[in-house]
Order: structure tokens, then sequence, then C-alpha cells
């Protein structure tokens, strides 16, 4: 199993779950890591720089011949007006979000496609049907691997490969940490579910989405908290 | 084995492991002369795409470096480098070029 943006938060909790769960399980991340699981292995990359990124997939296919798992969980967001959004900003939050989980996928199902098996679960958001003001480069960001999820769930059905989305409502990660409390108080009370998502939210709907049995569900997207 | 037959190996290995799933009398021909991509090609546009992968699989072992064969021309078949399995070989054989000059 392949997990992008492990340093920490989700990403890191996945790991620990997954290898807890008897997988041997790869994740990557810019900066390095302060953790050690034994059924774990760590790369250093940027997930948007195609030669690293292939260079990661080599060293897979070398090292194990196979991956049948692929989370890509890395993502960056910075909530912002429109009007005071810098292009570089944009930039950099679609490289690593939609180009960043591109990369992933196509290498991915390259080498799941020998096998004839794979599954692929990609992290989108609430804020895209809440419409949330002040995400419009974050959630269009995550807009794009909402589609593009829909479309490989199409491309890679013949490869016996899945392609699955979650939207997770608003975890207690650095990632919102930017947020003021009162809006986030604001959106957890437009959910249907009024509270944090946490990890096992998302740990659960993976499970679902990776287990055998699910080889009929592919290009579809689970919102959290009854979005 | 020179390195052109060496890019021409990896091609027609990727061509059996293609023909092997294709319908009988459809198989393609391994030659430098074949046509991929083009109004003459025989090719679903899905045999392509695994042509080129497995191509790019075997030319990765082969040569034991990571190299990545889609392009922004892939697409217009005037300009394309794999509307014959020669332009294919051609094209991999710059790509290690390019590779190897760092």
């Amino acid at each position: 199993m392949l997990i992008t943006g492990t340093r920490k938060g989700i990403g890191e909790q996945l790991v620990k779950h997954y290898v807890t769960q008897g997988f041997k399980v790869l994740g990557c991340s810019r900066k390095n890591i302060d953790y050690k699981f034994e059924n774990y292995q760590h790369f250093c990359l940027d997930v948007s720089d195609e030669v690293e990124v292939k260079k990661l997939f080599f060293e897979i296919k070398k090292s194990y011949g196979r991956l049948d798992y692929l989370i890509n969980n890395a993502g960056i967001g910075l909530a912002n007006h429109i009007l005071l959004t810098p292009c570089e900003t944009v930039q950099s939050i679609m490289n690593t979000n939609f180009t960043g989980t591109f990369l992933f996928c196509r290498e991915g199902a390259r080498l799941m496609k020998r096998n004839g098996f794979g599954r692929i679960v990609n992290l989108t958001t609430v804020a895209i049907p809440l419409k949330l003001e002040g995400e419009a480069v974050y959630a269009s960001s995550k807009a794009a691997i909402t589609t593009l999820t829909q479309i490989l769930g199409k491309e890679l059905a013949e490869f016996g490969i899945t392609v699955n989305a979650i939207g997770p409502t608003p975890i207690k990660t650095d990632l919102i940490r930017a947020i003021p409390k009162d809006k986030i108080g604001r959106l957890i009370d437009s959910l249907a579910v009024k509270r944090y998502g946490e990890t096992r939210d998302v740990i659960n709907v993976i499970d679902f989405f990776i287990k055998p049995e699910s080889d009929n569900i592919t290009g579809q997207l689970i919102y959290l908290g009854g979005v | 084995m020179t390195e052109r037959d060496k890019i021409l190996k990896s091609i027609y290995d990727a061509v059996d492991e293609v023909n092997e799933q294709l319908p009988e009398g459809q198989a393609l021909e391994k030659s430098p002369d074949t046509v991929l991509l083009g109004e003459s090609g025989k090719l679903e546009s899905i045999d392509l795409v695994n042509i080129l992968v497995a191509t790019e699989e075997n030319v990765e072992e082969a040569f034991g470096v990571p190299i990545s064969i889609t392009d922004e021309r892939a697409v217009s078949e005037e300009k394309s480098p794999f509307t014959t399995i020669e332009a294919l070989c051609n094209f991999i054989s710059n790509l290690l070029i390019e590779k190897s000059d760092g």
C-alpha cells in the first residue's frame, strides 16, 4: 500500500492503522518523518515532481514488483478571498493537490495493471458541495480530483482497478488550523452530523473502498457528515 | 545487442503481449514499418495505450532507468512519435540520450 502525505495528520494516522492491520505500507512527504514502524518505508519527495514520482515507482517496481492500494492523501490548502490570492499560491495548491494526485494515479495504475488488481482512493473535500467562501482555490483543486476520479474509474475499470474518492468533514489537523474557529463552527453547524470529522471516519470509508468485494464500486465519491 | 536492438526487442515484447489479447487475424507484425497510429493502423486506442505502457516498462527493465514515453504530441497523428514502430524506437532512443546527458 502506498499513501501520500504521511508526515503528519490523516496520512500519519493512516500509516499507523494499515501497518497495524498487517499491510506493507510505503509513504511519502516533502520532509522527513519523526516516527517509525517495522512495516513502513518512507520516501522524501514532492508529489508534483514527475521525475521524482517516476523514480519512486521505479523503486517500488524493483523492490516489490507490485502495488495493490494507493491512497492519495497529500494536500495543501490556504483559506483566502480570491481578491487576495496570489497566482503563485494557486499554482502551488493545484500542483500538490491535483498534479500530485494525477501523477500517482497514472504511475500507480501502470503498476497495478500488471496484476489486474488495484484500489485507488483519492481525498477530496466537503468544501466543494458546501461552496465554502475563502476556499475557492482549495475546493477547485479538489473538484478537479473528483472529476479525475470519476473518469479514471471508467478508464481503469478494464484493468481491475477501482478509483474512488472520499470527502471528509473538517478534521483537527494543520490544514484547518489557520481557519477561524467561528467559521469552522458555522461549517459544522451546516452538516447533518454536527461534529468534527475524525481519522476513523476516513479509514472506515477507505476500508470499504479497498475491500476485494468492492470490485463493482468505482468512480464514486462519498462525502462524510451527511453533506 | 546494440541499443537500437534492445529498444526494438522491448517494443516487440510489448507487441507480443498485446497480440495475445487481439482477435485472430488482427495481430500486429513485429517490423519497424508496422503502423501503430494513423489511418492504416489496426489498433484500437486502448491497444496502443497497452503497447506504449508495456514498452515503457520493458525499456525501463532493459536499461535500468525510469523513462516516460508519454508525450504531448501523442495524439497528433502528423507529428506523433508513435506512428510506427520505427518512429517509437527513434523516440525512445532520443529519450535515453537525453537521460544520459543528464
